[in-house]
């Protein structure tokens, strides 16, 4: 047997982390914010926009979740979680306090090297904006370093809108493009929501340097087929094109084997994948 | 590499020598099958020299069925101290070393996992060169002759065998066993040697032709008889329970009753499993069988060489006589091949 391997930190055991604040984004969806617990707050737990983490529940099991906080503001890891399933339902019974366990970051996260002084368009759909306020946030906090930064954001309604007036707050900034739409019922916020899928948004799109433009996309699987469309009107390269999937997961290294498509794995070579991925390999969007 | 004989006199001492490694495991009828099982006699150790199938391939040294990886209470959890024994197994195949091969490089890539690790260090391998029988295909996916992955391996060579040393550890074991391996192994050995190659060569029937198959797993994905396939499959997963190179795990926690501890365990899961690729919200990527199929085919086939270099199919048959509607590389290569 020639492989070596370090017998240190193990992959598959969690940090512990407690609860410290959580709040409801929709009626289904809770923002909630942990910190490492006293005896793992040595542990450099750097991260990516786009990566994810396990979330572990002893008893229940583990699944991943997109990190929603942005590794500029550092300590403490924020998730948008949909109550949906069988973990989900006993995260939600977590209060203040709690413990849960984390493990990770997986995944490759966004190119952001890459991206650096690019213009940026982000579309999300639905619960995608959670993965992408990582992003968001990356790219306002580092402002500077970015170009244009266009967001659209499309919602089934104003309910479902996860970090709603967080949004609208931005809608008055000056530091980025942000247009709002929901399916239907934009009613009592017609100055701020449009009416329309996200598709309809394009239309504030305009000026686009195709060269030096990044897209990033995440929501429901789909919506991808739709969006992507849309932004290959505008001639941006396959590979500034990206879009961050969803997949099952069991083990966010690359073994379990739940979460390959074609030749890759979503936990290891995603869960980002270019456009060219998409023609390339089967099954992706 | 080291080359030495062991003649077939002294192949009843062998079990002596191992046994002094670890526990010995070996190919052992049961019922119409073989399961690789403890050899606790030596009289049990036999070393077959016509192809021996075990249901179960050597990963289940390796990758168990069932695997406590956590002991978990509500406020900690601790990594469960499991003592692992040595194993010393006996008469492994080519194509399984082949396999062992595939799982090694699979199990390092990106993230090295340690269970498989601990276990892995705790298997020495003795292979075996052996005569196919009518389902074994390795000669056409390249894995009927190893070159690494074995401790020792033997070929018999009439009276005696040949034994290759591929390891340190092969060569403790034959400087323990000194006075039954042989380094006389004198030139006009080559001769024997070339005409067991040849004869074995020769017995080889099965003919699955893969030549092109990459590609055409591309061009057919959206041929018919992957849905006709589909409707036949009963999803019971046996193909990849005996595959020697599936691997997918699925990890359940499991409380005790009455108590608040539990274990988080893995067990081998399937992706001809329904759930397989079912994520919260009910939204399933691979609903039907056919989708399912060309999974398990795509990555057997295809797949696999994007990330490693070689297809995972080593030619073992064991999905050939193990697929209860008749769905196995065989059937699917004769539909690719249209």
């Amino acid at each position: 047997m020639k492989y070596k391997y370090k017998k240190g930190p193990e992959l598959y055991t969690p940090i512990m982390m407690r609860i410290i604040s959580k709040r409801d984004l929709t009626s289904d969806v809770r923002f909630f914010q942990i910190v490492p617990k006293e005896e793992f707050k040595h542990l450099d737990l750097d991260y990516k926009p786009g990566q994810f983490m396990m979330l572990s529940l002893f008893g229940s099991g583990e699944a991943p979740f997109s990190i929603s906080s942005s590794p500029t503001r550092k300590g403490i890891f924020e998730f948008a979680i949909r109550k949906t399933g069988k973990i989900t339902n006993k995260i939600f019974e977590l209060k203040d306090g709690d413990q849960i366990g984390l493990r990770g970051p997986f995944g490759n996260g966004f190119p952001i090297e890459k991206m650096l002084g690019k213009d940026i368009v982000i579309v999300a759909g639905g619960l995608g904006a959670a993965p992408l306020r990582s992003l968001l946030l990356y790219i306002l906090d580092n402002r500077e370093l970015f170009g244009r930064l266009i967001y659209l954001y499309g919602a089934k309604s104003p309910k479902e809108m996860l970090y709603r007036p967080d949004f609208f707050e931005m809608l008055e900034s000056d530091q980025l493009e942000l247009h709002l739409t929901v399916d239907k019922g934009n009613e009592g916020f017609e100055d701020k929501i449009e009416e329309g899928m996200v598709t309809h948004l394009f239309k504030y799109v305009n000026d686009i340097d195709p060269i030096n433009t990044y897209a990033c996309v995440c929501g429901p699987p789909v919506m991808y087929k739709f969006v992507v469309n849309e932004i290959l009107k505008y001639n941006l390269d396959k590979n500034n094109i990206l879009v961050n999937l969803e997949r099952r997961m069991k083990c966010g290294t690359g073994k379990c084997g739940h979460c390959i498509i074609d030749y890759r794995y979503t936990c290891i070579d995603g869960p980002v994948f270019t456009y060219w991925d998409v023609i390339h390999m089967r099954e992706l969007i | 590499m080291r080359v030495l004989k062991l003649s077939k006199k002294d192949e009843k001492k062998l079990y002596d020598v191992l046994i002094k490694f670890g526990e010995v495991w070996a190919p052992v009828p049961k019922g119409s099958r073989y399961i690789y099982d403890k050899i606790e006699k030596k009289e049990d150790l036999v070393i077959y020299n016509e192809f021996v199938r075990t249901i179960l391939p050597i990963k289940k040294f390796l990758v168990p069925q069932e695997l406590n990886i956590l002991n978990f209470k509500p406020s900690k959890y601790e990594k469960p101290k499991v003592d692992i024994p040595t194993r010393v197994i006996v008469g492994v195949p080519p194509c399984e070393i082949h396999a062992l091969n595939i799982l090694d490089k699979f199990y390092t890539t990106d993230f090295v996992d340690n269970y498989y690790m601990e276990r892995r260090e705790k298997v020495i391998i003795i292979g075996n060169s052996s005569l196919p029988d009518e389902y074994l295909f390795s000669h056409k996916t390249n894995t009927s002759i190893v070159e690494e992955g074995y401790d020792l391996f033997l070929i018999d060579l009439g009276d005696y065998y040949l034994v290759w040393v591929g390891s340190e550890k092969g060569d403790d074991i034959v400087r323990l066993g000194s006075d039954i391996f042989s380094e006389d192994v004198p030139v006009d050995v080559a001769k024997d040697f070339v005409t067991y190659r040849e004869k074995r060569r020769k017995a080889f029937t099965k003919d699955i032709d893969l030549e092109g198959v990459t590609d055409l797993m591309e061009l057919m994905y959206d041929a018919d008889f992957w849905d006709e396939f589909g409707e036949k499959c009963l999803s019971c997963g046996q193909c990849t329970m005996v595959c020697p190179t599936c691997t997918c795990f699925n990890v359940i926690d499991e409380i005790e009753l009455n108590k608040d501890e539990g274990h988080r365990r893995r067990y081998w899961d399937s992706c001809m499993f329904k759930d397989y690729s079912l994520v919260a919200g009910q939204h399933n990527f691979r609903e039907s069988r056919a989708e399912r199929l060309k999974l398990w085919y795509t990555h057997k086939l295809k797949a696999f060489i994007g990330h490693f270099g070689s297809p995972s199919c080593v030619g073992c048959g064991r999905c050939i006589i193990t697929c209860p509607v008749d769905i196995n590389v065989e059937t699917v290569v004769e539909k690719l091949k249209g």
